[in-house]
């Protein structure tokens, strides 16, 4: 079986039952960029009691079914919009420097808008400052021109290509990516973006360099198991398992390993494990 | 007061030569500009380790007592910087600002963090949030309540700071209660609450078989 490293996926909206599925088919590693929640919030409150979330609780969920779980902090794109939550800027200095926190994300555009210029480039600089990569999301209107600006603002912001993956991808956007020297980042999803017979397909066009395949699950339609169908999709394609474990293990410990702070020793399930004295048990604490 | 017991042992001895130095820099840089803390204080885990220093102190805690200790301020300014590291913190990092509280000029402005700390359900922060510092400034029910808590959660009471001085009757009563309560469930009382009420054994009452509980095995 292969091992996988899911370098994106919103576990907060998943089930323990995800878990378990995950852990059944290989993923041993995960990490959750923080992003919006599918409605706005409305205070810098509500972000900071998410990456307590993040840093706390979901870490430990992840550990009770064996998956190491690390997370990426920042303002994303959307919500940067919004007046109300700008101010969690000032405070992100406090956590991203926590031990789990292996990127500053997801940043990137969404409308391509001037707060989200000022949002992004001033992320890329408290990137520099922790030394820590960074996970650019792509828009999903336009995306050609976003990708592009996006490369502009990551140029300019002076970060090492390397320590930047882009992400969300597609046979357009592809190329240009990898050619600036930053990684390319693949959503699999159910329906939209990519699928894993478009990737298996990317992949013998672009190779295994600096590319990342993740599911991107979340709260709406989403599968995270997409990983290890991309695995099998590249076995029946014929590459072999060195390439799947490349892709799928080596890929995202490389690009997140640049943080420092990657500590890949297994998690040791305990069912009277708690957190902040609450379990993931039913009828208990 | 018994800030001796508290102070944090010198995690200098347990620091290999880098984290030594990032420590004593890290210092420094926090004397200098107190905001600073916000992204060292996180890393001091990361940074220095966090093995065991002593029975009762973690290499990791005992480090961010040091940057604690070294911020150049007190009273209001301070509990302002202190709470938001507490706020904006992890149990490992809120459990080393609990620890560190009696040793920093803060008069009573860090009870709200020992008072949420009370309301929670993690027995290490709860512990140590009873040191010293809530033993010199939890108000009488206050302290009550909180030595109780830490008999339902099964916290050792060698563990919480100042019973020699404020462990009184009501407590006493209290504890009596409590052990009443446990015999008539056929549960087990536990022996560290003995000497507490033995100390004023009139609040046992006529209760022939409390009083025989708490005295078998003292």
């Amino acid at each position: 079986m292969p091992r996988i490293f899911d370098p994106h996926i919103h576990m907060t909206s998943r089930t323990t039952d995800d878990y378990e599925a995950m852990y059944a088919a290989g993923v041993r590693a995960v990490v959750e960029p923080a992003f919006w929640l599918g409605q706005p919030r409305t205070s810098p409150e509500s972000f900071y009691d998410y990456f307590d979330g993040l840093l706390g609780w979901e870490p430990h969920r992840a550990a009770q079914f064996g998956i190491q779980h690390f997370c990426t902090i920042a303002l994303n794109p959307k919500e940067a919009n919004d007046p109300r939550c700008l101010p969690v800027l000032d405070e992100l200095d406090r956590y991203l420097a926590k031990d789990r926190v292996v990127a500053v994300g997801e940043i990137g555009y969404d409308s391509m808008t001037p707060e989200e210029d000022e949002a992004l480039a001033r992320q890329l600089q408290l990137a520099i400052e922790h030394e820590l990569p960074a996970l650019v999301h792509t828009p999903h209107r336009d995306k050609a021109t976003g990708t592009r600006r996006t490369l502009d603002v990551v140029r300019e912001s002076g970060i090492a290509p390397e320590l930047v993956v882009l992400d969300h991808l597609n046979e357009l956007t592809v190329g240009m990516v990898l050619d600036s020297g930053c990684w390319a980042g693949f959503s699999i999803y159910p329906k939209t973006k990519m699928s894993e017979d478009r990737m298996v397909e990317i992949l013998r066009e672009h190779g295994t360099e600096r590319v990342l395949v993740n599911s991107a699950a979340d709260w709406g339609r989403s599968d995270p198991l997409k990983t290890r169908k991309t695995a099998d999709a590249m076995l029946a394609a014929g590459f072999d398992d060195d390439d799947v474990d490349k892709v799928l293990w080596r890929n995202p410990v490389a690009f997140y390993g640049q943080s420092g702070r990657l500590e890949l020793e297994d998690p040791k399930p305990d069912e009277a494990a708690t957190f902040q004295g609450n379990s993931i048990r039913r009828g208990g604490a | 007061m018994a800030v001796t017991t508290a102070s944090p042992p010198d995690p200098r001895t347990a620091l290999d030569p880098t984290a030594h130095a990032w420590l004593d820099e890290s210092t420094t840089k926090v004397a200098a500009k107190p905001a600073a803390l916000r992204r060292l204080f996180p890393a001091a885990r990361r940074r220095c380790g966090h093995g065991r220093l002593t029975e009762h102190w973690t290499v990791d805690e005992a480090a961010r007592a040091v940057l604690l200790i070294a911020l150049p301020l007190r009273g209001q300014p301070l509990a302002d910087e202190v709470t938001l590291l507490h706020r904006h913190g992890d149990p490992a990092e809120q459990r080393a600002i609990l620890r560190t509280l009696p040793l920093l000029d803060l008069g009573d402005l860090a009870l709200p963090l020992v008072r949420e700390t009370l309301r929670g359900n993690d027995t290490t922060l709860i512990e140590a949030a009873l040191g010293p510092y809530a033993a010199a400034h939890l108000a009488d029910a206050e302290y009550r309540q909180a030595v109780l808590k830490c008999v339902f959660c099964e916290i050792p009471l060698d563990r919480v700071s100042g019973l020699d001085s404020r462990a009184d009757r009501e407590l006493a009563r209290m504890l009596a209660d409590f052990a009443h309560e446990r015999i008539v469930a056929g549960r087990a009382v536990p022996p560290d609450i003995r000497p507490l009420v033995l100390a004023f054994p009139d609040v046992i009452g006529g209760r022939a078989e409390l009083q025989h509980a708490l005295k078998e095995e003292g």
